[in-house]
């Protein structure tokens, strides 16, 4: 792998590490923030469930799928950007 | 299995699912025509093991890549779906639904944690391990830091992890076998292994792969067939995973009807539960929310740890593959998850709502204890009502039920045909079974890649590899199977276990190998045995020593103990020691960049 600069590499870190970051700052809002509030939540209603029941048995659950495909989307757009992606 | 298979993979498989709806069919037929209901039962499951067995026997396989990692060409789609059955266990399967029917929203913690941490899979592990070319997670740990202890620690966490939850599967086979094929529960443990092994000692991971492709094909059809059938027969629409709200609300009115909550039960039965808490009412202390995100983490966590679920991707042809192939494998777990606590509703509507025939609850005592169902779940000692207060009719805290059987009994209660009840033994069958394939495997591998291989006798030959590799796998399930017969846990107590075992042993020296390049061996090693040992020793305390807990933090928590003493450890000892050498480094920066050679070349 000596054709990659490290300069090219760092770069790239770089933009994984805060693709990364951003990744987990959403898990984290969909996986603790949203269910510490998961009684409050329950007053409202969302297509007839209680809110805060609806996030922890559905609504969650879909963000995570959403945000796992975007991880993979964005994370192969940032190894075709600096050239270190797989060849097909 | 050559090139040719992979490319025809969707019509096999496609041909393999019409197969199976055919077959049931015709065992609805048989029904209609008045075969009995165990004879459909015992044709169920004996058709799909008879299934999985020949795969694993077309599988077969004796090359070392093919055998420990499926010859790294599994598509990410496929990898997807053998992941979820891999991943969806006896406990998704069988209990999960039960949980939720007893727990509320407080069990939708691990609804939660066992989503959530595919995330921390996709961004913190999978696709870098894949590039790393290893065959085991601990071929991992050994290589990244070094040295044989390093290897030694992860192979002993990966084996007790492990170990705990294959138990818990083959109890869950042995349940469902001997109710399906009416032998006792002893003997169906035993006959359970058999299936397991048919699909794995032949073939390795190859065989375990496509097995698992069709019985995550199998337990999907089992799991939302009958929730979708319910739904229709209450008018709640084809997809009831979007419109269960009203039931949910409607389950709050019955809930005030029959008080729950308020009456307690006043005797108890041992391992049955009355229905005290209520479906959709959040705890709003912070104790609660505490509990509810402490167990999150710590299934989150663990799912990033066990090596089961991380050696699925290190069998894709691509970095690239692996990432979809976590995406995948959630999206096809959400499939199930989100049912779960739909089919929960479902089940507690027919039994709380007095306006349907299948309610049980303010109806003549007599009336209930004369049900077909009740008799025969009373008589294997899974039921129990008992009229408290004697007056006759039946209150909410006079009907106890184990919560595991939910999901089995569920097709009673509605009052669907038996070939719906045959259907979901086969699909509790097939998920105890690919779970267990995958965690036999884990272990057999690490013990004979990790432990023979690499640290004994490192001139062993393919043949002689592969054959240790095939003997530890016999032992560690006749082992398995052994300790399973003894009956020593619940089904999902031991499952929770296993998350926190791994968690706290592995999750930070898993992380930081990718994520610091400055970690090295002796911080790795402290982190492992630290982590590993504070939490089992917490555990024990807890458990068996008489200690108050600390924090609420109950056994099915203890990697919330073992995690941060295991980071700690692995940074300070870090910073203490030496910098790993140039050569590690270099392992580190090519683990990160997808294009290139994997780090361990392909035959190592």
């Amino acid at each position: 792998m000596s054709d990659i600069s490290p300069e090219v590499r760092a770069a790239h870190w770089a933009k994984t590490r805060s693709l990364t970051i951003t990744v987990l700052l959403l898990w984290f809002f969909f996986a603790f923030v949203v269910h510490w509030f998961a009684s409050d939540l329950n007053a409202f209603t969302f297509i007839g469930f209680p809110v805060g029941f609806y996030m922890a048995a559905q609504g969650s659950l879909a963000a995570f799928v959403i945000i796992i495909f975007y991880l993979a989307y964005a994370q192969n757009k940032i190894d075709e950007e600096f050239g270190v992606a797989e060849d097909e | 299995m050559n090139n040719n298979f992979i490319d025809n993979l969707p019509k096999i498989y496609g041909m393999y699912t019409g197969g199976f709806i055919l077959f049931i069919i015709l065992m609805a037929v048989l029904e209609q025509i008045g075969v009995s209901a165990e004879t459909i039962g015992v044709l169920f499951v004996a058709f799909t093991i008879f299934i999985y067995a020949g795969i694993g026997w077309l599988s077969r396989t004796m090359q070392v890549e093919a055998y420990y990692v499926a010859g790294r060409q599994v598509p990410a789609l496929f990898n997807g779906m053998a992941t979820a059955a891999d991943w969806m266990s006896g406990a998704s399967f069988v209990a999960m639904a039960g949980g939720i029917y007893f727990g509320g929203h407080g069990y939708l913690a691990f609804v939660v944690g066992w989503t959530g941490g595919y995330i921390l899979v996709a961004s913190l592990m999978a696709p870098y391990l894949r590039k790393f070319g290893c065959y085991t997670v601990p071929d991992y740990i050994g290589t990244r830091y070094g040295g044989n202890l390093a290897r030694l620690m992860a192979v002993i966490v990966l084996a007790v992890a492990s170990f705990t939850y294959v138990t818990a599967q083959i109890n869950a086979t042995g349940t469902i076998a001997s109710r399906a094929l009416q032998i006792p529960f002893e003997v169906g443990v035993w006959f359970g292994l058999l299936g397991i092994l048919l699909c794995s000692m032949l073939g390795g991971m190859r065989a375990v792969t496509w097995t698992q492709v069709a019985q995550y094909i199998v337990l999907i059809i089992a799991y939302v067939v009958p929730v979708i059938w319910m739904s229709n027969k209450q008018g709640f629409g084809a997809i009831p995973q979007f419109s269960y709200g009203a039931a949910v609300a409607r389950l709050g009115e019955l809930e005030a009807l029959h008080q729950v909550g308020i009456l307690k039960p006043t005797e108890s039965f041992a391992g049955l539960k009355a229905l005290t808490v209520e479906h959709a009412t959040a705890g709003s202390t912070v104790m609660a929310n505490w509990k509810f995100a402490t167990l999150v983490l710590c299934m989150m966590a663990g799912t990033a740890s066990l090596p089961h679920i991380l050696m699925r991707y290190f069998t894709t042809p691509s970095v690239r593959d692996a990432r979809k192939s976590v995406a995948y494998s959630l999206l096809f777990i959400f499939l199930l998850y989100f049912t779960a606590p739909a089919l929960a509703t479902f089940t507690k509507l027919q039994l709380l709502d007095p306006n349907l025939a299948t309610g049980i609850f303010g109806k003549a005592f007599a009336d209930v204890a004369a049900l077909e169902w009740v008799q025969k779940w009373s008589n294997v000692g899974m039921v129990a009502l008992s009229d408290s207060n004697g007056d006759g009719i039946l209150q909410i805290n006079e009907f106890f039920m184990r919560s595991g059987i939910v999901v089995l009994a569920t097709p009673e209660i509605a009052g669907l045909p038996y070939v719906i009840s045959g259907l979901v033994a086969a699909g509790g069958m097939a998920a105890a079974m690919s779970t267990a394939d995958g965690l036999l495997l884990a272990i057999a591998n690490a013990l004979s890649h990790d432990l023979y291989y690499k640290m004994i006798d490192p001139t062993a030959d393919t043949k002689k590899r592969l054959i240790v590799a095939r003997v530890l796998l016999l032992g560690i399930g006749a082992a398995a199977a052994f300790v399973a017969s003894l009956k020593l846990t619940s089904i999902l107590g031991a499952v929770a276990w296993a998350f926190d075992f791994a968690c706290s042993g592995l999750f930070f020296p898993l992380v930081l190998g990718i994520w610091w390049k400055r970690a090295n061996r002796p911080g790795a090693i402290a982190g492992m045995f630290m982590g590993f040992a504070s939490g089992t020793a917490y555990l024990i305390a807890i458990k068996w020593g008489g200690m108050d807990l600390w924090l609420g933090i109950d056994h099915l928590r203890f990697g919330i103990i073992g995690m941060p003493i295991s980071l700690v450890s692995m940074v300070v000892v870090t910073l203490m020691t030496k910098e790993p050498d140039a050569e590690t480094q270099k392992m580190v920066d090519d683990m990160r960049i997808p294009s290139g050679e994997t780090v361990l070349s392909a035959k190592h």
